[in-house]
């Protein structure tokens, strides 16, 4: 962690800024008018999102089928879109939790986001599970619910019902963590309102929170419990998302290397997740003295770390495949790298394991353009990791009888692509409506002379 | 606040409070009305202030005892539910596995732990501190936007028939307050 760790001369807040000017950057962009420019991105994603709501009503109205899934290939988009959103939450519980755990006071100005990210993947995860059980309409039976068989309950035994209770779980926790976060800052806007439904809506959502220091007396040490429960939270999800594949028996999925594998891919692919956003978002609202180069240098860190982690996992993945002395297992992977699939085996190697080598460059590290384009490929690889995992597992198991071949269709496109505008739906009215910094942690840093 | 508060006015009084504009400009003046027998105080700050519970010597928040109990009991229903429903209720063979093993059953309970743990964290915390309510005292002071703002305030709390305002007032202006006011509620 070492190169983590804040050297002092390196600033985190720019130039003389005071609290009050940290209360007037942040709070002024949720109450100025909307930008003609944020209008016209609603306008895209919010297509876009009508889009995918089209795509899962015609999906619902019609039946399954309309989906490229088949025999042998039954997982396709559906999990692979899931977990790749799961995956983006990831970035969000690591800043806010496990950055702040190790007292990482980079993390302070890309929090808030980074939490609500987490929350908007979360959200857009879950409903692919749920429209991937065929009937989404008795997607409840996954949970452990009274119902009319009376003594039909969920199999225990499954880590896919596990799934369930980490999932569920972690979009809660986050929630809450992300809330409690908001809770100083919708006091803050309370105070600042000019008109009377600003004074409701926040007076309401601020709980009555006055500062006190009995408050933050109490406040500070539940910010330190959930960050301690976050941890082990955030690690646990992905972990039981892997188990989905390691405890089945399919060559390619049956593999303990998978939970760490994945963790260090969630994060990965996270962090690429709030670079691209907070990049925009910064250039967007002139936050340049809050968000710094030193933060999203920091971020760029993590995202080779991270990378180099997932490619040592895929090269271990092939040297046990090998050493296995299996043959399921060595034709599985190289099926991966040589059959049909090789496109997007090599396309995923291209993006997570070559691209970001290049931030061993300093000069790379702290270039905008370029760290934009670096995190949107990093993306497009994680994506087409998941995809791999499960596509190229599933079409060649054991009977050369039972191959297949999956392809996508216009519906599995477009409810992906209507899954990223819902997600920047939800990200463009989270940074219109509420403060997109955490304000009273920004000012705490400042007073407690940790900036400079 | 009991009956016998002092009445100024035909209001009660409930503190009297002052600005200040810096963390260690509060802190001083905490120390120095605590050593002058000031003992009822509440600060309100924009944000964590690192010494101030110290200061006012409040005591380390009970909330970890609070979350620790709740995921205890998050674990033991989780263990409980996976037990009863799988082996009592709809004991299915699935692959010759045993229909209750605690090894399987840890994910689901970890979950379960960490859920209830971290909504007695959040409910504790608003319940502590009495939140939420609609209204307090505090809020008619006059700078109060400055409060969540950059500014800092100080409460000297009314601890009964024997607080003397006038005075308070007078140990926050020589304290260094600014804006003193006396609230009433």
């Amino acid at each position: 962690m070492a190169t983590l760790s804040q050297p002092a001369e390196t600033p985190l807040v720019l130039g003389e800024v005071t609290p009050a000017d940290v209360t007037r950057t942040v709070a002024g962009i949720v109450e100025r008018r909307a930008p003609r420019a944020w209008w016209l991105a609603f306008a895209f994603t919010g297509s876009l999102t009508l889009v995918f709501v089209g795509m899962l009503t015609y999906l619902v109205t019609t039946g399954i089928g309309v989906w490229g899934n088949n025999s042998p290939v039954g997982w396709a988009f559906d999990i692979t879109n899931f977990v790749f959103w799961i995956g983006i939450g990831h970035a969000g519980t690591l800043i806010s939790a496990i950055l702040y755990l190790f007292r990482q006071r980079w993390r302070t100005s890309i929090n808030r986001a980074a939490e609500a990210m987490t929350l908007f993947a979360v959200a857009c995860a879950a409903i692919f599970p749920a429209m991937h059980v065929g009937r989404p309409w008795r997607a409840y039976w996954l949970f452990p619910l009274p119902n009319q068989w009376s003594g039909m309950w969920p199999n225990f035994r499954s880590p896919l019902i596990w799934d369930v209770f980490a999932v569920s779980t972690y979009g809660t926790v986050s929630f809450l963590f992300w809330y409690l976060g908001l809770i100083p800052d919708l006091a803050t806007l309370r105070d600042r309102a000019r008109t009377r439904a600003r004074q409701i809506v926040f007076g309401i959502l601020s709980l009555g929170w006055r500062g006190s220091a009995h408050h933050w007396n109490h406040y500070e040490m539940a910010y330190l419990l959930l960050a301690g429960l976050s941890t082990p939270l955030v690690l646990s999800v992905h972990s039981i998302v892997s188990f989905d594949f390691a405890v089945s028996i399919l060559p390619g999925w049956h593999t303990t290397i998978f939970p760490p594998y994945f963790v260090a891919g969630a994060i990965f692919s996270g962090f690429a997740m709030v670079v691209t956003l907070m990049v925009t978002a910064r250039w967007f609202f002139g936050l340049h003295h809050l968000v710094t180069m030193k933060h999203l240098e920091n971020m760029n860190k993590v995202m080779l770390a991270t990378g180099l982690i997932v490619g040592y996992a895929y090269a271990v993945e092939f040297f046990i495949a090998w050493y296995s002395g299996n043959p399921y297992e060595r034709f599985v992977f190289m099926n991966r790298a040589l059959g049909p699939y090789a496109w997007a085996y090599w396309t995923m190697v291209a993006c997570n394991v070559l691209v970001p080598q290049l931030f061993w460059f300093r000069r790379i590290r702290t270039s905008v353009p370029a760290m934009f384009v670096i995190s949107l490929l990093v993306n497009v690889g994680m994506w087409f990791e998941r995809f791999v995992i499960i596509v190229t597992s599933l079409h060649r198991d054991y009977l050369p009888a039972s191959w297949g071949m999956f392809r996508p269709t216009w519906v599995d496109l477009l409810t992906l692509a209507g899954s990223f505008g819902l997600f920047l739906t939800l990200f463009l009215l989270f940074v219109r409506f509420l403060p997109m910094i955490s304000m009273s942690e920004v000012k705490a840093m400042m007073a407690s002379g940790e900036a400079a | 606040m009991s009956r016998a508060d002092q009445i100024a006015g035909g209001r009660r009084v409930y503190g009297v409070a002052a600005q200040f504009d810096s963390p260690a400009e509060l802190l001083a003046a905490i120390r120095e009305l605590r050593e002058r027998g000031h003992r009822k105080m509440d600060a309100y700050t924009p944000y964590p202030v690192h010494g101030l519970s110290e200061a006012l010597a409040l005591r380390r928040s009970a909330l970890g005892w609070f979350a620790l109990a709740a995921g205890l009991a998050g674990a033991g229903a989780a263990f409980l539910l996976q037990w009863w429903t799988g082996a009592v209720a709809y004991p299915l063979v699935v692959g010759g596995k045993p229909f209750f093993a605690w090894q399987t059953s840890v994910p689901v309970a970890f979950e379960l732990a960490v859920l209830l743990a971290s909504f007695a964290a959040v409910l504790g915390m608003l319940g502590f501190n009495r939140l939420p309510r609609l209204h307090h005292p505090v809020f008619q002071y006059v700078n109060w936007n400055r409060i969540t703002d950059d500014s800092l305030l100080l409460v000297i709390e009314s601890d009964g028939a024997s607080f003397d305002a006038d005075r308070a007032a007078e140990a926050l202006c020589a304290a260094g307050g600014r804006q003193v006011e006396i609230l009433e509620g």
